[in-house]
């Protein structure tokens, strides 16, 4: 009996899309974000306050996640190459990026996408500048009263981190329901490998790139 | 692997729209004040018809809940007794009922809190603080009054002078509405001209007394007489 073409059976069924560094930083950053919006909600919300009551602890719990929430990053930063690199593709847009916003049929066209589309890269860089807002706003609002800083800034810097919180409230909302409907992706951030024929759908010139260097 | 010599093609859209929103979160920081007053105008107009109670989470519409103990504590009306004690010729313990034959009376002002947030017109109904205090009838000689909040822990205080000023009241209606929980029902004090600590939420007693006592927010430094924008190194306009 003929084998089937052995090159086809060789060919893995899963590819290395992100490192064990990198899937951990995924997962540290969420859960501080998630307890930092479930803090902030109970701080901002009056019918949450009196619900959970606590609120010098609410209060510390959020100060104290938004601090740490830049070091699962910088960790990763320091000790990942393969982050340094993706945080690099991450911010530089290709002409075949321009084509994937542009067009309405970009997950039939088989665009030539890399190892992230244009709109994952978008979306970091809004996450990471929306998280840089939130960050410098929420250490303004941490000065003490008792440190004259001028009344207008103290304004500002609560209302702008209560609309950059709405904000990145609907883009988190957009992330989750994309993670949805991608369970290969999710997949991917949880053991760190993804199904083959999805990256070849959805990253073609990343899963070519990938299959070259295999089969090299 | 992928990440190798850089296209001459790519262009750094991660770094424009992180610096873009950086430069957008600064201009919103700036334009605050405007911004503020503009979306608690809307907040404001909005909550005046809205049973849902949903303009209240929109940004900037306001109130932060405070509360320096563990819980946010609750009499309600029917059980509630404000004490009037301390050097007075009765002292009184009054139920709600008790308040609501003295006159009322009606004030609006905004909110103006230490920390910078800033209600616009807040619409509050009371009795003076000076009735209550006339009623249980001041011995002479007599400086300062305490407050104290149910909650156990909390204290403000004022001078005598102070406290008959006519905008500086017990309260117990807030925009129209009894006053609730978190904003320290159902009856609480309100020093109007004065930053948010000095208005004692869930006040139990008022103890008047020929000595200035220490607040709760006096003891960490907080100034005694916490006009607004005269006070706390700060200038706000005034409410």
């Amino acid at each position: 009996m003929p084998l089937p073409d052995t090159k086809v059976s060789t060919r893995p069924e899963t590819l290395p899309r992100f490192t064990r560094a990198e899937t951990w930083v995924h997962r540290l950053t969420a859960a501080l974000v998630a307890v930092l919006f479930a803090s902030g909600a109970v701080l901002y919300d009056e019918q949450l306050a009196l619900l959970v009551g606590r609120r010098l602890v609410v209060e510390g719990v959020h100060v104290v996640a938004g601090l740490l929430l830049p070091v699962p990053v910088l960790v990763g930063l320091w000790l990942s190459p393969q982050l340094r690199a993706d945080v690099g593709t991450l911010g530089r847009f290709l002409p075949v990026d321009r084509d994937w916003l542009r067009r309405r049929d970009r997950r039939k066209a088989k665009l030539p996408v890399g190892k992230f589309n244009a709109g994952q890269k978008l979306a970091s860089a809004v996450i990471v500048g929306a998280g840089l807002v939130l960050f410098g706003t929420g250490l303004l609002l941490l000065a003490p009263a008792r440190i004259d800083l001028p009344v207008a800034l103290r304004q500002g810097a609560t209302i702008t981190h209560d609309l950059f919180t709405f904000g990145l409230l609907i883009l988190l909302a957009g992330h989750l329901w994309l993670a949805l409907r991608h369970p290969e992706a999710r997949e991917a951030l949880r053991s760190g490998r993804i199904d083959r024929r999805y990256a070849e759908r959805e990253h073609a010139a990343w899963a070519k790139q990938m299959r070259a260097d295999y089969e090299r | 692997m992928t990440a190798g010599q850089p296209d001459p093609s790519a262009r750094p859209v991660g770094r424009r729209v992180v610096l873009g929103l950086l430069g957008l979160g600064a201009a919103t920081v700036a334009a605050g004040p405007w911004i503020s007053r503009g979306l608690g105008t809307v907040a404001g107009a909005l909550s005046e018809h809205d049973p849902t109670g949903l303009s209240a989470l929109i940004p900037g519409a306001g109130w932060r809940y405070y509360t320096v103990t563990n819980s946010f504590p609750w009499r309600p009306p029917s059980s509630y007794r404000l004490a009037v004690t301390g050097n007075v010729d009765r002292e009184l313990s009054l139920t709600t009922t008790d308040l609501r034959r003295l006159p009322r009376t009606r004030l609006t002002a905004d909110f103006q809190c230490v920390t910078g947030w800033r209600v616009p017109n807040v619409r509050w109904e009371g009795v003076r603080l000076g009735d209550v205090l006339a009623a249980a009838g001041v011995e002479s000689g007599q400086t300062a009054v305490e407050f104290v909040s149910y909650d156990g822990t909390y204290t403000e205080s004022l001078t005598m002078a102070q406290a008959q000023r006519h905008d500086v009241l017990v309260v117990d209606t807030l925009d129209g509405k009894p006053i609730g929980r978190a904003h320290g029902g159902p009856v609480r004090l309100l020093v109007a001209p004065m930053y948010g600590y000095k208005s004692c939420k869930w006040l139990s007693e008022i103890r008047v007394s020929d000595h200035l006592a220490t607040g709760y927010w006096e003891q960490f430094g907080y100034d005694q007489n916490a006009w607004v924008g005269r006070s706390n190194g700060r200038r706000d306009a005034p409410t």
